[in-house]
């Protein structure tokens, strides 16, 4: 049972550490909370769904789709809504992302309505594998070996290209960055590229995971991606990955154990406790305030 | 007076007008918490809920006359707000805006699962009280207590922690008390709006509440230009009739309303009344009839 739900929970969690990765770099380099990020990751499902059903692809095919067309569509709304507002006081760009969400969730709705669709079963053929007391579909061994390629390939993209070495250094400080002849208009636009395609990537196996897709899926989890990504403390690549991979156990946990029907408050409370001990995250740094 | 209203004006205005009140004093408590302090709360609806809820459940189940139950929905609310606010306002900005949200969120699935909060199906049969003359008698006696106390010293302590939380304290202003004492009020605020809200309604249910509601007051404090209590005034007025003026777009309703708040961030980075400075509006004015008294002349 604990095991069962522990292997649930990695799933789950996972899936959430893929989109609160998009919040955290973004965070990290223009210090903006991405509220459109989970709207995003709403597209991506449903434009793996539409390669699905047009064109029959399998879910692997379905996923580099959905990651290449969320891509050009963060840097369409970069450039369109934030870019502009990149001067100007941070609750400016907060309320354009607001109104980014609102307008992209209400988009979708006009175009597919508001209930929720299925993946056709010939996405992937799902197998149950039974170890012990556990059980386990490949559909879940699929999403954790994805997830985990997806996130190696991250860190060393951070860690070993010249592009990863740009991105870390808008993030310590923007100006020095564009003093040292880093194109920084570029390293973000890039930012939101890489972000969106992971959004993307969750979204797609999130709507085959749970056999549904909606326009409304996006909010609830990108707050849960976001509480994942100040869990692990906000602008820190492997703080969101430990962030949503353990807010997605305990969630699943404390649905096993306490209460189902507090599900939603489990995550938040579980982030608020954590945020009174150490209030920069688990693994972001504290910084003391230079004057 | 109400029955004279009901008499020369539609009905359909007159609720607009009274919406537009509450969501004033709404407003007004988050102008206070995140425009003026400069603290980012992002759960003002769940404070909004407290309110409703417990203004409701005093009235229906023990018949408590409502204008205690509209102080009690104030305190309950304030007093939530300050015993949350002691640790979390120890946090900076964005995850100060987490710890709103999260709280928010629990508030709403507490009362979902609350047997004397009628779980999801709500309460209903909440006295209709709510009316033109309420509202807008306590909308200008708030605008005015507001006004006197961002012109007084604890008034312009609250703007320095906003400035530079640093220099404020340096410059012997107690930061934790005056960030605890703003939270306190905005969620008093918060409380009586949503205690008029239930009474304006008379049936309630968590799916109010939710984070769509608490962004829609933050758009409203930001979009008039923060900290300015006209420009929250213009910003609530604005969004409040946005939507029914945008009624005839139907279902692209919300694509206009979202479309809108980036263009309007875009050209108004500081929200509308942000930048603009009330002497600066009296020069304007008399030098334009200077000019005006001359041509004429």
């Amino acid at each position: 049972m604990f095991l069962q739900q522990l292997i649930n929970g990695l799933t789950l969690g996972s899936t959430y550490a893929l989109i609160a990765l998009g919040y955290t770099m973004v965070y990290g380099i223009v210090q903006l909370i991405n509220f459109a990020h989970g709207e995003i990751y709403m597209f991506g499902a449903f434009f793996g769904l539409l390669l699905v059903l047009t064109f029959d692809v399998d879910i692997f095919l379905a996923i580099a789709g959905a990651m290449v067309f969320c891509m050009l569509m963060g840097v369409l709304v970069e450039r369109i809504a934030y870019r502009p507002l990149r001067g100007s006081s941070r609750l400016s760009a907060l309320i354009s992302a607001i109104g980014v969400s609102i307008f992209l969730s209400t988009f979708m709705v006009l175009l597919r309505g508001p209930n929720s669709t299925s993946y056709p079963s010939s996405v992937m053929a799902i197998k149950t594998y039974h170890i012990g007391s556990i059980e386990l579909s490949s559909l879940q061994i699929m999403i954790l070996v994805t997830a985990a390629v997806l996130m190696i390939g991250l860190e060393l993209m951070v860690k070993r290209t010249r592009m990863g070495k740009a991105m870390r250094a808008c993030s310590q400080d923007l100006d020095a960055a564009r003093l040292m002849g880093i194109n920084v208009d570029r390293t973000i636009s890039f930012t939101f590229a890489l972000g969106s395609a992971l959004a993307a990537a969750g979204g797609v196996m999130v709507g085959v995971y749970y056999n549904a897709v909606q326009p409304y899926m996006g909010t609830m989890a990108g707050l849960k991606a976001f509480a994942a990504a100040v869990l692990g403390g906000i602008g820190s690549i492997p703080g969101a990955m430990l962030g949503g991979i353990l807010l997605g156990v305990l969630e699943n946990l404390g649905i096993a154990y306490l209460a189902s029907s507090y599900k939603d408050a489990i995550a938040f409370g579980i982030l608020i406790l954590v945020l009174l001990i150490r209030p920069q995250g688990l693994l972001g740094k504290a910084t003391t305030k230079k004057v | 007076m109400e029955s004279l209203l009901q008499q020369y004006v539609d009905l359909y205005y007159l609720q607009i007008v009274i919406l537009i009140g509450i969501n004033i004093i709404l407003a007004l408590g988050l102008n206070i918490i995140t425009g003026v302090t400069g603290q980012l709360s992002m759960g003002h609806a769940g404070f909004m809920s407290i309110g409703a809820y417990t203004s409701a459940i005093l009235a229906t189940q023990f018949g408590v006359p409502f204008p205690v139950c509209l102080l009690a929905a104030g305190l309950m609310a304030a007093f939530m707000g300050v015993v949350i606010g002691i640790p979390i306002l120890r946090l900076e900005g964005d995850y100060l805006a987490m710890v709103t949200i999260g709280f928010a969120e629990i508030v709403r699935v507490v009362f979902l699962n609350l047997e004397i909060a009628g779980r999801g199906m709500g309460l209903s049969g909440i006295p209709a009280e709510t009316n033109f003359s309420i509202v807008w008698g306590l909308v200008i006696i708030i605008v005015l207590l507001n006004t006197g106390l961002l012109k007084s010293r604890p008034g312009r302590a609250l703007y320095s922690i906003r400035e530079d939380e640093i220099a404020a304290e340096a410059s012997g202003v107690n930061t934790t008390l005056y960030k605890v004492i703003a939270f306190g009020m905005g969620t008093f605020l918060a409380g009586i709006g949503g205690s008029l809200y239930a009474h304006y309604l008379t049936y309630i249910n968590p799916g109010n509440f939710g984070f769509m509601r608490s962004v829609e007051l933050l758009n409203m404090v930001v979009l008039g230009g923060m900290g300015s209590i006209p420009g929250t005034i213009v910003g609530t007025i604005i969004l409040t009739i946005a939507p029914e003026v945008l009624r005839f777009v139907q279902e692209y309703r919300l694509l206009f309303y979202g479309a809108l708040l980036v263009i309007l961030m875009i050209f108004r980075p500081n929200g509308l009344l942000g930048d603009v400075r009330w002497h600066d509006v009296k020069r304007y004015w008399s030098r334009w009839r200077k000019t005006w008294i001359k041509k004429g002349s």
